[in-house]
């Protein structure tokens, strides 16, 4: 999946403060062409901010954007027609049918009705096509507003929170859509605050916090740099706690009770141990996830 | 991958406009407040009051009334018109009718004097009465002296002898019907699509914005002029309308009344925070400004410093360009100072909401 070609996008040094509150302060990142891009973060990290200055929709402070090679601000209507972008699930007309919001925007693009259709069904809203967007569930919304993002097929999308407040199984089948977007060398821009999100879909992730861009990298480079340990839990009738901790390799044992819990930064050894000590039944190995990059980087400490 | 051509922009006016009537025809409320509840007024105006002639003064006559008798035979008629006549022989119990309102004045002969008790509630029959029993005075005296009268009066109606309610209450009533639905339009379209973020995708598709702006435009003139076919069609029809010479220079008067009504309304939008509130702020100033701008009732015996307020209100223009061309037979012209107060009124009151316009609600 390591996408060639050259910048879709270039962004550097951006700033935009709101009296005070500085909501992005010197964000720099590129996305290469055909890239899956993700910008991760919790609410109020600047992620949806810094989309807006990349699309043109409100002008930094300071700093440089550089969308398919032309400055998206002030509105460029050169670039327009090669940008989708779905800004939120109900930024549709009032009480049209879902074949009616797609077949208007195929008309602001001046693209075939055709091709309008054909977007419909591939999103899987044929049968809702005759339905007024007011009685679509948020996950038809979403799909029908991707939709609506790349009807005119263009070169980069931005989707901001696009599975935000829907329910688990209309996220997945929506990761499905998502995943397919990047074909054929489309760049797609992503932010969302859902770790599993961006390690299932995005090529690379920027993590955002505060406005910053704390780290940057592919999600499995991003896990790898964290160092953590991979944690082995087994069950403790199989591998008492005392035996676990003669176990070669093993860093900590923890027995909470239900399972003793094995930490160790050479899982291989360790599990050809317990194959031989024949402890393996049940066994779960967790190793660290984006979600365990994310709260080392961010924090834990809860926020409204 | 495709780039608009040449008719993109067309197409896309053409593709919003569409959007827009759609949603205002499938918006049941938004199509009450237009249509059907301004023709509600249009019946109650019109079919009410249009037939009823004005009733006449309940007077309780006491005892006999010795003048009317000399009186000539045309005259006892236009008494027997005027006035509702009770008998009662105790004058203390017809003038506490009187006070209570069940009737309007009480006479009774004291000698060559007729004596009339009468009740300042209803100031317009106080006048009809007294003026009345004093030309039967008037006119008892010359029958007793037996000259002719050397003075008469005729009188002579300015407007069409058969001029009713209906075409007084029609133009009013059309106007407001307009500026509710244009400002109403405008500021349910800028707050909705703005919550919505529609604003923001639009600005981010290649559509240009006089593109945008002229959909909504066009429509909200279009419904304006379905109002006018509609209201007119309605009063011709059921209640006797009839239009003097110049009426299609209301045409022109309600393109120009709906365009200071939709800066009203993107004031409202800009103003508010949310589309309810934009709606609210709407109706707070379209509903008094219906009642100043004499849409329900004549302002000829307001004081004059209400009509220098109303003077101020682009809907008083539009009601009296409209009163002017569509009723009262004014030629063209009549028409042109409106239409200038009222485009300028448009430009001044769009440019502040531009001011104050902000992309999003925060």
């Amino acid at each position: 999946m390591s996408p060639g070609g050259g910048a879709a996008i270039e962004v550097l040094g951006l700033r935009k403060a709101y009296g005070d509150l500085v909501a992005v302060d010197d964000v720099t990142f590129t996305v290469r062409e055909g890239e899956f891009f993700g910008i991760l973060g919790p609410n109020g990290a600047g992620k949806t901010t810094t989309l807006e200055m990349v699309e043109g929709l409100r002008r930094p402070d300071a700093g440089e954007v550089r969308l398919l090679g032309e400055p998206t601000w002030p509105r460029n209507p050169r670039l327009l027609p090669r940008v989708g972008v779905q800004l939120q699930a109900s930024a549709f007309f009032e009480r049209l049918t879902a074949r009616e919001q797609i077949h208007t925007f195929a008309a602001l693009y001046d693209v075939p009705s055709a091709r309008a259709d054909a977007w419909l069904e591939r999103v899987g809203l044929t049968e809702k096509a005759g339905s007024r967007t007011e009685k679509l569930s948020g996950g038809q919304l979403q799909r029908l507003a991707i939709a609506c993002a790349l009807v005119h097929d263009p070169d980069v999308v931005f989707l901001d929170e696009p599975t935000a407040a829907i329910d688990p199984q209309a996220r997945r089948n929506l990761w499905d859509l998502l995943r397919s977007l990047n074909e054929a060398g489309r760049t797609v821009v992503l932010t969302t605050h859902y770790m599993d999100e961006a390690e299932a879909l995005c090529d690379r992730v920027a993590i955002m916090d505060r406005g910053r861009v704390l780290q940057l990298d592919a999600p499995a480079a991003l896990v790898r740099g964290l160092d953590a340990p991979v944690r082995i839990s087994v069950a403790p009738h199989l591998l008492p706690a005392e035996d676990a901790r003669r176990v070669p390799a093993v860093d900590g044992v923890e027995d909470d009770g239900a399972a003793v819990v094995l930490t160790t930064r050479a899982p291989s050894a360790v599990l050809a141990r317990l194959a031989e000590l024949d402890a393996l039944e049940g066994l779960q190995v967790r190793a660290a996830t984006l979600e365990d990059v994310f709260l080392d980087l961010t924090g834990r400490e809860y926020r409204a | 991958m495709s780039r608009p051509g040449p008719g993109a922009p067309m197409r896309s006016f053409r593709a919003i406009a569409v959007a827009i009537v759609k949603g205002f025809l499938r918006d049941r409320m938004s199509l009450f407040f237009a249509v059907v509840f301004p023709l509600m007024f249009l019946v109650l105006f019109g079919g009410v009051f249009n037939y009823e002639s004005s009733p006449k003064i309940e007077l309780v006559q006491v005892g006999r009334l010795s003048l009317g008798d000399g009186l000539p035979d045309g005259a006892k008629e236009a008494f027997g018109q005027t006035f509702d006549v009770t008998r009662s022989d105790d004058l203390s119990a017809a003038v506490a009718k009187v006070r209570k309102g069940d009737a309007d004045v009480a006479v009774q002969m004291r000698g060559d004097t007729l004596v009339a008790h009468y009740t300042q509630t209803d100031q317009v029959k106080a006048a009809v009465t007294q003026g009345t029993l004093k030309a039967f005075v008037d006119g008892a005296n010359q029958a007793v002296v037996g000259t002719p009268p050397r003075f008469t009066l005729s009188t002579e109606r300015v407007e069409d002898r058969s001029l009713k309610t209906i075409q007084f209450v029609t133009p009013g009533l059309l106007g407001w019907a307009v500026a509710m639905s244009a400002a109403f339009g405008a500021a349910a379209t800028l707050q909705g699509w703005r919550n919505s973020k529609l604003l923001r995708r639009l600005q981010l598709s290649p559509v240009p914005v006089g593109s945008v702006v002229a959909a909504r435009v066009v429509v909200t003139v279009l419904i304006a002029l379905g109002q006018m076919a509609i209201f007119v069609g309605l009063g011709m029809s059921a209640f006797g309308l009839q239009l003097t010479g110049s009426w299609w220079m209301a045409v022109p008067l309600l393109v120009a009344g709906t365009l200071s009504f939709m800066s009203l309304g993107l004031l409202a939008g800009a103003l508010a925070k949310t589309q309810e509130g934009a709606v609210n702020l709407a109706n707070f100033l379209v509903l008094p400004m219906a009642f100043l701008s004499g849409s329900f009732f004549p302002l000829d015996g307001a004081p004059s410093w209400l009509r220098v307020v109303s003077g101020l209100l682009p809907l008083r223009h539009l009601n009296d360009g409209m009163l002017d061309v569509m009723v009262r037979g004014q030629g063209p012209s009549a028409a042109l100072a409106p239409i200038g107060i009222l485009l300028g009124f448009a430009v001044v009151v769009t440019l502040v909401a531009v001011r104050l316009f902000r992309w999003e609600a925060d």
